[in-house]
């Protein structure tokens, strides 16, 4: 019988540990299945943050370094030096990547460092149980913004992806979801396009995954679907701000 | 073995290419400057990378993705740029990453101040991070020492997987003398296994320091704690100047034992029997040697520039029983020779 669909070959067997409606499965599946795609499973390193992403090496069959708290594209920037044959990418929360990280972000960006990184925002700080994070919606609830998050008190969120558009060492910047069958698509796209100018030498990409976190929102999985499509992309709009191309750097 | 004279940071960072370093990164901080300097120039032309970081917090993180690769990394800062090094310090011990990082100190708490201090002794040899680790410590006390001592942190940090430490003064950092280029370059470089290769040898190779299953992280614990005596056994280093028929035993480490030993000289054109001990590995620290020491004299001085640190260490391995007494300058001006060896003198009177 023909295979029409099946597991990417460079995740193991093991179920993902992540709560029911979270999209961090369909966020590690794409990146999977790029992974395939490119045929670099064995080449890979793969960078993870501290979240609810951090047990990624448990489901991927790749080589894997553990970062400090914020400190992914700091991390990423020793091994890629070191090992500039490999590709590397970085798997970081909004907490990681925005709030405690962002120095090392915005400096391994405006570096250009030859790397990839996928930016999970789902606007609260996940695993250390739903507090108030630099992408939380205005007036969103979180435990930490128990009035809402005001502008005048707790400041605007951060839009990741058009910021770092605006840095010469940046190839690639783009914001996807993943709640349609088309949204899907875009984010595969996305995904494969970041291992492709990492690939060609081409500098810094960055792709930022609006995600779903139905438990830290008190949402039913559907429901939090919803907010991803009604709330958050208003604010976070989905699109490529910035792509490189060859020519532009010969 | 080339004959040179060299500033102490020069010494250092020759040592540490011979040493076959690949990697640095670091932050801008005085007065620790010329070491950066001076790699920026020559990693490149040995195949080394040299990155100038976004702070020290990124410089000691970059160390731990390149020391996952398997080669030989390290940074220098400066006491308040070592304070931003330390989380990524207990990293780097957690993960089992060697990493050599050099402290060439200076004064604090906070901006403090940028003369010569001992301030950090317990930053140092106490922890500095949080969680349960000890990093190995060398206190040089020449230019030769600092060309030395930084070949012997590659290896002790290759040896036991661990990110291992040069507290250095910074006179002995600026002082300008004779250098023996000694080293066999990269004698003990070794292929490290554990370490990401060019591509995936086999099984995935996962570093991390985070054990959440049972009882990993209790065995992770006694793992890092078993190295550590392993190095109490092997590793450790000391000077001693004669002891064998002290009377008073001097004990200080790098600059202040420099100027410790002029101040025995003196002591001895005029008969009296001082001595000078000085550790070289601050941790491990030579308890075996300085006690052998006491069971002969019983008449000690503690000098260290801060307000007593080091101390501790010697009234713990010493015992009530001993008469220590302990002089500080806790300032950027050293102690001369003249005013130790009054000291010297003060003490045996007691």
């Amino acid at each position: 019988m023909k295979a029409v669909y099946k597991k990417p070959d460079v995740l193991k067997n093991v179920n993902f540990h992540f709560c029911p409606g979270c999209q961090h499965g369909l966020a590690h599946k794409i990146i999977a299945e790029a992974i395939d795609n490119f045929g670099i499973g064995d080449r890979s390193i793969a960078v993870i943050g501290v979240g609810c992403g951090v047990f990624l090496y448990d489901y991927f069959d790749v080589d894997s370094l553990e970062a400090p708290h914020g400190r992914g594209l700091a991390v990423a920037t020793g091994v890629k030096r070191a090992r500039p044959e490999r590709i590397v990418f970085t798997y970081q929360g909004d907490g990681d990547l925005a709030s405690i990280g962002l120095a090392e972000t915005v400096h391994a960006a405006n570096r250009g460092e030859n790397v990839s990184v996928f930016f999970i925002n789902n606007t609260v700080y996940g695993m250390t149980g739903g507090q108030m994070a630099p992408t939380t919606l205005l007036g969103q609830i979180t435990t930490t913004s128990p009035y809402g998050r005001e502008f005048q008190r707790e400041g605007y969120p951060i839009r990741m992806a058009e910021m770092l558009a605006t840095l010469e060492g940046v190839a690639f910047s783009a914001r996807v979801a993943l709640c349609t069958p088309k949204q899907l698509m875009e984010a595969k796209k996305a995904v494969k396009k970041a291992f492709q100018m990492q690939i060609e030498g081409l500098g810094f990409s960055f792709v930022e995954i609006l995600s779903a976190c139905p438990t830290n929102w008190n949402m039913q999985p559907l429901e939090a679907i919803k907010r991803v499509e009604d709330e958050m992309i208003p604010f976070f709009p989905l699109g490529i701000f910035k792509e490189r191309r060859v020519s532009d750097v010969l | 073995m080339e004959n040179l004279f060299l500033r102490g940071s020069e010494a250092l960072a020759l040592g540490a290419i011979d040493a076959s370093v690949k990697f640095y990164a670091g932050y801008p901080i005085t007065p620790q400057n010329d070491i950066p300097e001076f790699l920026s120039r020559e990693l490149p032309k040995v195949g080394g990378k040299f990155v100038q970081a976004e702070s020290e917090v990124a410089a000691i993180n970059m160390l731990l993705g390149a020391s996952a690769c398997g080669i030989r990394v390290m940074t220098s800062s400066s006491s308040p740029g070592i304070s931003l090094m330390q989380e990524g310090i207990s990293y780097l011990a957690g993960s089992e990453l060697p990493a050599v990082i050099v402290n060439v100190m200076r004064w604090g708490p906070g901006l403090g101040g940028i003369g010569a201090s001992q301030g950090d002794y317990h930053q140092a040899t106490k922890g500095g991070g949080h969680g349960d680790y000890f990093v190995p410590v060398f206190a040089p006390y020449s230019a030769q020492e600092m060309y030395d001592l930084i070949v012997k942190a590659f290896d002790v940090a290759d040896e036991y997987r661990t990110p291992t430490m040069l507290l250095v003064d910074v006179m002995i950092s600026l002082m300008k003398e004779r250098v023996i280029r000694r080293y066999q370059k990269g004698k003990n470089v070794k292929k490290k296994s554990w370490a990401f290769g060019s591509i995936k040898e086999g099984e995935q190779k996962i570093i991390k320091s985070l054990y959440l299953k049972g009882n990993d992280l209790e065995k992770h614990n006694w793992k890092l704690y078993e190295k550590y005596k392993t190095m109490c056994k092997k590793e450790v280093m000391y000077e001693s100047y004669m002891c064998d028929d002290a009377e008073i035993v001097l004990v200080g480490f790098g600059m202040v034992a420099r100027i410790g030993k002029s101040a025995i000289d003196i002591a001895r054109e005029r008969n009296i029997k001082a001595g000078l001990f000085r550790p070289i590995s601050l941790v491990p620290f030579p308890e075996k040697e300085l006690e052998a020491i006491s069971e002969k004299c019983k008449n000690f001085l503690v000098v260290e520039m801060n307000t007593g640190q080091m101390i501790h260490d010697i009234q713990r391995v010493l015992g009530k029983d001993i008469n220590i007494a302990f002089y500080g300058k806790p300032s950027s001006y050293a102690p001369t020779p003249e005013e130790l060896f009054s000291k010297i003198k003060e003490q045996i009177k007691r």
